[in-house]
Order: C-alpha cells, then structure tokens, then sequence
C-alpha cells in the first residue's frame, strides 16, 4: 500500500492524494491479487497512478486492473466468474 | 460491437525468440487485438512469416512496422521510396526541424515520433501539425518514457507532451499512444493506457481513441494499398478475366 501511497503521492502531490482516500480491502499472496477501495470520484487518478507504477521497493513489478466495481459484493462475483 | 485495441510500437529483441513469444503472448492476455513489432529495415521475409506464425498462435494480429531515422528529408524520401510497398507502417523519428515537416507533407508517412526529451528538439508545433493535417501522419507517443522517468525530466515531458496533444487536436492530427516498450513488465492494458495519457490532459474518449480508432485506421489503409486488388484511393479491382 505504500508503494500505492507513494505512486499517487508522486504524480497528484498531497492534495491529490488526500482525495484518493485509499485503503486496502483485501490481499492475496498466492494469487497476487489485491482489492483497494477509493473514493469513486478519484478512480481515474488511482488507475493512473497503478498504471505508473514500475518498482515495489527494488522489484520491478506491473500492477494490472482486472476489474473497477461501486461494491465489493459484485466485485468479487464479477471477478469469480 | 467490441472495441479492438492496439498497441502499434512493441520493441522485443528480434534475435531472441522466446523474449518476443513472451511479449506477443503477453499483448494478447491484456487484451490487443493488434500489435505492430518494429523490424530493421533488412529483415527477410522468412523471418516475418515466422513472427506472423507466433502471433497467430497468439491469436493476435501483427503488423509489421519500421522505424526511420533519417538525417536529411532526402535521406527520409530515398528510404520512403525502397521501403513504402514493404511494411505496413512507416513511423519516422524526427530529430531534425527539416525532417520533421518533410516526414508531415509526405503521404507514405504513418507515424511522426519525438523521442527526444529536450524541448528544443521536439519540433511538433503548429506548422508541423498543420502540414500532418493535410497529409496522413499522425502523432505517435510512446508511454514507456512516463514510466521510467521520474521527477523533473518526466514534468518537462509531460509538459511537452500537454503541449504538442493540445496543437494535434486543434489541428485534427489523430493521436496514436503506443508503449514503446522492449521490456514485458513495463507492458500495459489499453485502458491503462489511456488513463497514463489523462497525465497530459488527453480527455477520456481521445485517449480511448489513440489507442484503438486510430491505429487501427493506419493499419486498415495501408493493408487496402498494399494489397493486390488496390490501384488508387477509391478504386480497386472487382474481377479479373478476359469476360468482366
């Protein structure tokens, strides 16, 4: 989640992040699959912000949206399918 | 219908062909439809049916693709001549001003790309948008320098990049976004894509537009000239025969 923090932080600066209001929902390990919430109407700035991130501490890394659902009910139907 | 989205600058290593499977089947898990992979100029053409045999098991589509990098317009007109019939796109590097407004008045040119990052060699302004207006160039911009730049060299590219989206747009010059990228984990779906380009004030539906509409239309013309039945824009041969 920091790296998260960290990507917005560096492309929208703290105010953009302070109207991302992320949290973290749920995590994965196996699966490497990671549910984040966000306020609806920063959803774009989060996506690009996601899209932009490239290390995970030394660990170059890709993080791909799978899915962008208004709750986790039908998120977690959608993706299961 | 279901959008088609492409990705029209893949750079794998050629001589590598487990890289370039691992790009071409990584494309199609994030959803293209079409790529385009930049070939050298000389590369046979048993080596792009072999390429073309890897995306079909890929079930993508590929497009072949050169990039020129000439010094003088005439050097860009000399390449344009012997290379035109041969690939389906033609993107040029623009690194001189002459260049640039030779390769935006030429109609054989798909692509116009800037790669530097210094402002005073980016030679996409309103003159050169308005020559590409009236020709079919469009303004190529790779993502791949937004990912792996950071701090005050990625604000003056984007700075840039606002700047030369804003003229293309005024001046009706469609925008291609590709990745650029040789490197799969800097690899990104269509609509991430186009939500990096939200980075440069491109609005959602341009953005979604760079990076299906456009490419494809590129793609679609050049296969109709390239093809045999084509003889000039607007006309092409129904039937052959001695009775027609």
């Amino acid at each position: 989640m920091d790296a998260v923090w960290s990507a917005v932080l560096k492309l929208y600066g703290e105010y953009g992040a302070s109207r991302a209001g992320l949290t973290l929902i749920d995590y994965d390990v196996e699966k490497r699959f990671a549910v984040i919430r966000t306020v609806h109407t920063a959803v774009d700035m989060v996506r690009t912000a996601l899209a932009s991130m490239t290390r995970i501490g030394n660990k170059p890394v890709a993080i791909h949206i799978l899915r962008v659902s208004g709750t986790i009910k039908s998120l977690y139907k959608k993706v299961n399918k | 219908m279901k959008r088609i989205y492409a990705d029209l600058h893949l750079c794998p290593n050629l001589k590598d062909s487990k890289h370039v499977s691992q790009i071409i089947s990584k494309a199609s898990k994030l959803g293209y439809r079409l790529i385009a992979i930049t070939f050298p100029s000389n590369l046979t053409e048993e080596e792009i049916r072999r390429l073309r045999n890897i995306s079909k098991e890929a079930k993508i589509d590929l497009a072949s693709r050169v990039d020129l990098k000439p010094k003088t317009p005439e050097e860009l007109i000399y390449d344009l001549r012997k290379l035109r019939r041969r690939f389906e796109i033609i993107a040029v590097i623009c690194e001189s001003k002459n260049v640039a407004r030779q390769a935006a008045k030429d109609r054989r040119v798909d692509l116009l790309n800037f790669l530097s990052l210094d402002f005073r060699r980016r030679f996409f302004d309103k003159a050169e948008a308005e020559l590409a207006s009236n020709g079919l160039a469009s303004l190529e911009i790779d993502i791949k320098p937004l990912l792996t730049l950071e701090g005050p060299t990625r604000i003056r590219l984007l700075s840039n990049l606002r700047r030369e989206a804003t003229i293309a747009q005024k001046f009706h010059v469609p925008i291609v976004i590709s990745s650029g990228v040789s490197d799969e984990t800097l690899m990104r779906k269509p609509k991430e894509l186009a939500a990096l380009a939200s980075l440069f004030d491109l609005d959602e539906a341009s953005a979604i537009e760079a990076v299906s509409k456009n490419p494809l239309a590129i793609v679609k013309r050049n296969r109709e000239k390239l093809g045999p039945r084509f003889v000039a824009p607007g006309i092409r041969i129904i039937r052959r025969g001695k009775d027609c």
